[in-house]
């Protein structure tokens, strides 16, 4: 009985599981929470032993506290909680020395140091072939007089840093790209690369987002009426002007409201009016206007007058004396 | 302008090397939420939750207003929260008039939500109703012995979904060494019917058999609860398959003290420790001094000051 009831059980020792499933609880009669308990309690027993069986015929080794068992793998696949650690990009320096085939060596840790004639560590405290430790140094005939040797040394290091910072930057980008940085590392923008300003960015508040949102969603045809909404959107809060409407049925005090805004109406269209009613210049080229046209009327009239005349003159004097043509000289 | 920010102490970049994703995992913490409303039921059943997971275990106990595992846009508060506290899998309690009792259970994968259970909690009997011998009681951290009974587990997908889950928050840590003198507790899960599963834990009484394997015994310590399946969500289908990748190379360990000569070949070194000499007792003595000591003790004693040669003898 008992070879059959633990052949049909699934044990996995990785995880000290075991699965029955092949049991099933009879739905009739019902059983009263004890009668279930005490079968549920029973069939576990059983279950438990199965995994005893196969744990304690494990060869174990003995220890101070107790006899140690090595667990097979699980054999039930649960997922993982992250992603499996993705392999670093090769950084500049490795992927040319790769190219190149250059090999890579390890260096001595102790160097021959120049200055004291004496063998020293490569790196650190006191390190071989130190800058700073360099008390005098000679001159040549083709260096500028002007240039301090000392201060030239320290550029030229700050330069060395500087330029190894840039690269080390460029090469955690590239790992950046490639989801592969270091835990311990994060790049971080701390200027906007635009403007170049050194002020931090002002954080938008989720109001000011929610409004700017909701401007842009009515940048469609249709006004943002028959668009889809993004999942967990919420509908914008105010779509359009603010319109407010004086209430129809008059009330105490709401009358003077009324004749305020038709006075504020009235007012408006007067003073243009009135404004330019009282325009002077205009007024004056204007008066000038009628004035020049008078002249030009009296001016042509003058002369219509005098041709006729002079045509008359003409006539006359083959009839008549000298004294018409005294009057019109006079004219 | 991106800037390389680094862990200012050794001790934060040792912590936020642990939450770096490895190669071979160990184990998974849990998260313990509670809801904007729960009951004294669910109060209850939380809290013992994480007295059987306490050393893996984060609880909070303020009430989450933003957190709604179901909804669309309610996870990002708990995302957060997984990736604040280095937790993979969850517990939420909520209680209202429309689900009472509800208990969420959920996995993250790279923080994100992986999959979603959501029970029912009735029958409850937390761990103070059950009397017992107390020195049976469950050692904190053990390793738990996992039972499934019924055919429901593999028949019904929600509770296939479930057994994953729970197999996924009881097991605790994934160890290759066990020590047979720890195991000590168990978990029965029983599918009851298609959509109820009892849950209890035991502890383990170990009986003389005769046999090199003990005959055991089950004693219910608690809690035990039913467990009503409402409504689940199963995990994305590529997701699932990416997230059950595992690789073949083995995190590689430091090799220490081991050094390699071109004529002596590898060489490795040994720690001893300091041998103190001056305080070794040596084995000679010789017979021929016992009298002379006696006759000076003697002489000793019968001056005045024989109290303090006595001290310095002893």
């Amino acid at each position: 009985m008992e070879a059959e009831k633990q052949h049909q059980f699934d044990v996995d020792l990785g995880n000290l599981m075991a699965f029955d499933s092949y049991h099933t609880f009879p739905s009739q009669p019902p059983l009263s929470r004890e009668d279930l308990t005490r079968q549920c309690l029973l069939k576990g027993t059983h279950l438990v032993q199965a995994i005893a069986d196969a744990l304690f015929t494990l060869p174990s080794i003995e220890d101070v506290d107790g006899p140690l068992v090595t667990l097979p793998p699980p054999t039930t696949k649960l997922p993982r909680e992250k992603h499996l650690p993705k392999p670093k990009p090769p950084t500049k320096w490795e992927a040319f020395a790769k190219k190149k085939g250059i090999q890579k060596r390890k260096k001595d840790k102790i160097v021959y140091d120049e200055q004291s004639g004496t063998w020293k560590r490569r790196h650190g405290y006191d390190r071989a072939n130190d800058e700073d430790a360099i008390p005098i140094i000679e001159a040549k005939p083709t260096d500028d007089p002007e240039e301090d040797p000392f201060a030239k040394r320290k550029e030229n290091k700050k330069n060395r840093i500087e330029k190894q910072e840039k690269n080390r930057l460029q090469n955690l980008k590239e790992a950046a790209k490639f989801g592969a940085l270091p835990s311990h590392i994060q790049l971080a923008a701390t200027a906007l690369p635009i403007t170049g300003t050194q002020a931090a960015p002002k954080k938008v508040t989720k109001d000011e987002l929610g409004n700017v949102a909701g401007i842009a969603a009515t940048a469609t045809a249709s006004g943002g009426k028959f668009d889809k909404k993004l999942a967990g959107e919420k509908p914008q809060k105010h779509e359009g002007k603010y319109r407010k409407f004086l209430p129809v049925v008059e009330g105490t005090g709401i009358g003077s409201l009324e004749r305020e805004q038709t006075e504020k109406i009235l007012n408006k269209i007067i003073s243009k009016n009135s404004h330019n009613i009282l325009n002077v210049e205009k007024a004056v080229t204007m008066h000038n206007v009628k004035k020049e046209k008078k002249r030009r009327s009296e001016k042509g009239k003058a002369l219509a007058s005098a041709t006729d005349k002079k045509l008359k003159t003409q006539k006359k004097s083959f009839k008549k004396g000298d004294s018409k043509k005294g009057k019109a000289k006079g004219k | 302008m991106l800037e390389i920010k680094t862990a200012k102490t050794r001790k934060g970049k040792r912590e936020l090397e642990k939450r770096a994703p490895k190669l071979v995992e160990s184990g998974k913490k849990t998260l313990i939420l509670h809801g904007t409303k729960t009951s004294g039921v669910l109060n209850a059943v939380l809290a013992q939750i994480y007295h059987l997971k306490k050393d893996s275990a984060v609880k909070y106990s303020r009430k989450n207003e933003n957190v709604k595992p179901f909804e669309a846009g309610g996870e990002t508060s708990l995302e957060f929260f997984s990736l604040k506290t280095d937790c993979s899998v969850f517990v939420y309690g909520s209680h209202s008039k429309k689900r009472p009792d509800n208990l969420v259970i959920g996995r993250t994968y790279d923080h994100h939500i992986f999959d979603l259970v959501e029970v029912g909690v009735e029958n409850f009997k937390p761990m103070e109703s059950f009397s017992y011998n107390k020195k049976l009681a469950p050692k904190e951290g053990s390793k738990p012995f996992i039972v499934f009974i019924g055919e429901g587990f593999e028949a019904v997908e929600e509770l296939k979904h479930l057994k994953e889950v729970l197999l996924d928050l009881l097991r605790g840590e994934v160890v290759e060494n066990l020590n047979l003198a720890g195991v000590d507790r168990a978990y029965v899960c029983a599918a009851l019917s298609p959509n109820r599963v009892f849950f209890t834990h035991c502890a383990l009484r170990l009986k003389k058999s005769g046999t090199v394997v003990p005959r055991m015994e089950l004693e219910e310590v608690g809690p035990s609860m039913d467990f009503v399946v409402r409504r689940h969500r199963p995990p994305n289908e590529s997701l699932r398959k990416e997230a059950m990748k595992t690789s073949r190379e083995k995190p590689k360990k430091k090799e220490k003290n081991v050094k390699r000569d071109e004529l002596q070949g590898k060489i490795g070194s040994i720690y001893i420790p300091d041998q103190k000499v001056g305080e070794t007792p040596l084995p000679y003595k010789a017979k021929g001094v016992k009298r002379e000591r006696q006759e000076a003790k003697r002489k000793n004693e019968s001056d005045g000051s024989a109290s303090k040669r006595k001290k310095e003898d002893s």
